[in-house]
């Protein structure tokens, strides 16, 4: 196993704790809206999962595209849609 | 130069920011926008980097789920934010538990299977398809699908013991040795789809926003354990920033409730109700009408607003806005009180005042307001009834003792608005109603609050 993924992996979740704890509880439901749009990341997996040339992968792949798509463009759009609720006096 | 995981790297850096500006109100829109930013580096920089992809099914699956998404983002009442998340925690289990079982195919017909392959790809669709299965339980309970009660069986336990007993050994079957047995996969997909249903029904809908903010952590690490499984560091730094979200979350809504992470997915399951038998004292309420809770306004300087989810349930959030708007005009101070289990997800009431152009300076969290209470002249109950529950203080018999409640009782007079005499979601009596510095103001809260309206501009 490669050592460096896994170095990755905890440092991020390292730096994951120390940013969301920043975050009010104000905004808390943006915050999981959003962060639910970022794990839309698994896109980049789906896409990746088309190119496997087997029939049954490449439908998989197929729906994982549209899933994945759903929560980033969903995701994204509905945070901005509070955030811009949020207004001063 | 590798430069797909350079844009990998850009695009985890713009996730960082974008996550790191939302720790204000007024740069976080900013900070959304930087974030989505970032997926779309992580986009293109994969449909230009890799061979032999498959464009025209790509294109066909972003548009439907582009469209998708749209209508589910534009449509959405922010009432019903809490189901949204769920359902789309759903999708991004979904996709990574998909994109692993892809890859578990392509490399059994390759005969290219490794046992890190295998490892990685078990993690991922084990917690992928119980994170879909379960936030479809959670979407289904708080849309009024499938009943909030807790779904309770025999042997619900032990059958829930038995499916973990099932994932364990049929992990172990395909990591030693049989790594390419295609029926021990299916296996897996099948008991994970149904721990995920399993684990869910038992919860409550009181207890949901614990369940949709663990759901959120799993989609989160369901993403980095795809990632894993195809070396990609765009989705593991990604899915570890959720994961730690969701758990952070988890964890303020179960120091919310005062209860640990087991007793809430667990806490149904065989126990009997409890609440009922606390203490029947009876207590002795004062009623009474908005003219009078008027006069009590008119001679305070400091009016702290206690809403509950029973005044998003009424669409009262505009009447009180007025209030509010009002009582500044006669010269008071107003603040509202938010405690963070007050609606159905973490953060859910604030989202709720927000739309109804409440300025977000004046939502104070637990604990930056309880010590405003102490000079407090009037605090307005709404629609509120455990979180400001004075038993939790100091009732050890009390269900909800240890809970961290907001002190409306030290404000010098609380004017608490209820339908009815009804306990709240705990099914205990509420001190407070009796205390002597309270009175009862019953009814529906807007047209409470629009009456209460009327009788202060005309004072």
């Amino acid at each position: 196993m490669d050592i460096n993924i896994l170095t990755v992996f905890i440092l991020a979740i390292f730096v994951g704790f120390e940013i969301i704890t920043k975050v009010p509880p104000t905004l808390h439901t943006p915050l999981m809206s959003g962060s639910n749009a970022i794990s839309g990341i698994a896109i980049v997996g789906a896409i990746i999962s088309t190119k496997i040339n087997s029939d049954i992968s490449t439908w998989l792949g197929l729906i994982a595209v549209i899933f994945a798509t759903i929560n980033c463009v969903g995701g994204f759009l509905v945070t901005d849609r509070m955030l811009k609720m949020f207004k001063r006096k | 130069m590798d430069y797909t995981n350079l844009a990998y790297v850009l695009s985890a850096v713009l996730f960082i920011l974008g996550i790191k500006r939302l720790s204000s109100p007024k740069t976080a829109r900013n900070g959304n926008a930087i974030a989505s930013t970032g997926m779309l580096v992580a986009i293109i920089a994969t449909l230009i980097s890799f061979d032999l992809l498959d464009y025209k099914l790509i294109i066909i699956g972003m548009g439907i789920g582009g469209v998708v998404g749209i209508l589910f983002a534009t449509r959405v009442e922010m009432t019903q934010m809490p189901q949204m998340v769920a359902i789309f925690n759903g999708f991004g289990g979904g996709a990574s538990a998909l994109i692993a079982s892809a890859e578990y195919l392509s490399n059994y017909q390759n005969n290219s299977l490794s046992m890190f392959l295998v490892i990685t790809i078990t993690l991922s669709v084990f917690i992928g398809t119980l994170t879909l299965t379960g936030s479809f339980i959670a979407f289904g309970k708080l849309q009024g699908f499938i009943s909030g009660q807790p779904i309770l069986f025999p042997g619900q336990q032990p059958f829930n013991a038995l499916l973990a007993i099932g994932i364990v050994v049929s992990s172990y079957l395909l990591a030693s040795g049989n790594l390419d047995n295609l029926n021990t996969f299916y296996a897996i997909i099948a008991i994970s789809a149904l721990m995920g249903i399993t684990l869910t029904i038992p919860i409550g809908g009181a207890d949901m926003p614990v369940v949709i903010s663990l759901l959120n952590s799993y989609s989160g690490v369901a993403a980095s354990a795809t990632g894993f499984v195809l070396m990609n560091n765009g989705l593991i730094i990604a899915g570890a920033l959720v994961g730690a979200s969701g758990l952070i979350l988890t964890n303020i809504m179960c120091k919310g409730m005062n209860r640990s992470l087991a007793n809430v997915i667990f806490g149904a399951m065989g126990v009997p109700e409890e609440a009922s038998k606390s203490s029947g004292k009876q207590i002795n309420i004062k009623s009474s009408t908005t003219d009078e809770a008027a006069m009590i306004l008119d001679a305070a300087d400091k009016v702290i607003v206690v809403p509950g989810y029973g005044l998003a349930v009424a669409q009262a959030q505009h009447a009180v806005r007025e209030v509010a708007e009002q009582l500044e005009k006669m010269g008071k101070k107003v603040l509202y009180a938010i405690h963070p289990v007050a609606g159905r997800m973490p953060g859910h009431m604030n989202v709720l005042l927000a739309e109804a152009n409440i300025p977000y300076e004046q939502l104070k969290d637990l604990d930056e307001v309880n010590s405003e209470f102490e000079d407090c002249d009037v605090a307005i109950v709404l629609g509120a009834n455990d979180v400001v529950n004075p038993a939790a203080r100091h009732d050890t018999s009390s269900p909800i003792y240890g809970m961290p409640i907001l002190d409306v009782d030290k404000s010098r007079t609380v004017i608490v608005n209820k339908r009815t005499m009804n306990p709240g979601f705990a099914g205990i009596q509420n001190e407070l109603f009796g205390f002597d510095n309270t009175v009862m103001v019953f009814g529906d809260a807007k047209e409470m609050l629009t009456t209460l309206h009327k009788d202060l501009k005309e004072l």
